[in-house]
């Protein structure tokens, strides 16, 4: 397990690799930065319609950097003690946890906004792609939702619209 | 000469059967799109990873682009579907 950063500035902690995590010892080092409020989100592999695994591919060269400028957007956007985001990739069964986003602040809709900004462009602007495979031995790559970038884009200040 | 990576991934790598492979560098004005076009005609595999440039999504140099992008001096080229993460 990694060791919180130490010194000044926030705790920054982006993992991306195959390696299950404890949500549980996340909260509990954002919850140890004093801020008063932490929020997360965790997502899980769903197992609908006879799903066997999930594989999560990725551009391994670019994203750590498009995660970490995610990251940097939500520090500009709202006053953050810490931050923690993880994402597997390989193959996950239904039932694994797939993702991981945490915040930690001293304001309530900071953590939770924030939060909710980290998942919905961790779907949508980050370079991972699902594929299903089915008990039936179908498979498929799980197609991007246009409701994934509207998620996302609610997020785009007015003032940055074209 | 200059030479362009170009990498694949999800079905696009699919279709191509290969993750990547390196060209000449087509020149600075080349778009993605006129990159892609050209390809198209390499055979069945680009034919089928590039038949539908609406559901294309590319990446310079690990920037995400659209695909109007002249390639400039950019010496990574990444080809894929509309990402699906969280």
């Amino acid at each position: 397990m990694r060791e919180p950063g130490t010194g000044n500035g926030p705790l920054i902690d982006i993992r991306i690799d195959e390696q299950d995590f404890e949500a549980g010892v996340w909260l509990a080092q954002l919850e140890a930065l004093g801020g008063g409020a932490v929020a997360s989100f965790t997502g899980i592999v769903r197992g609908d319609d006879g799903l066997l695994a999930m594989q999560l591919d990725h551009y391994p060269a670019m994203t750590q950097a498009q995660v970490s400028r995610i990251v940097q957007q939500a520090q500009e956007r709202w006053p953050l003690l810490g931050i923690v985001v993880i994402h597997r990739v390989g193959a996950l069964q239904p039932g694994e946890r797939i993702v991981f986003v945490g915040t930690a602040s001293s304001h309530r809709a900071a953590a939770l906004e924030s939060c909710a900004f980290l998942i919905d462009w961790l779907k949508s602007a980050a370079p991972f792609w699902k594929k299903e495979v089915y008990a039936d031995g179908r498979a498929r790559w799980v197609e991007a939702k246009a409701e994934d970038e509207d998620a996302r884009d609610r997020w785009i200040l007015d003032q940055d619209r074209a | 000469m200059a030479q362009l990576d170009i990498l694949y991934f999800a079905w696009v790598r699919e279709a191509i059967g290969k993750d990547s492979e390196t060209i000449v560098h087509p020149g600075a004005g080349t778009t993605i799109a006129m990159l892609v076009a050209q390809m198209s005609g390499q055979g069945s595999g680009y034919a089928e990873a590039f038949a539908r440039p609406d559901k294309l999504r590319a990446a310079l140099d690990q920037n995400f682009v659209p695909l109007d992008t002249a390639l400039d001096g950019a010496r990574e080229l990444a080809l894929f579907p509309p990402v699906t993460g969280g």
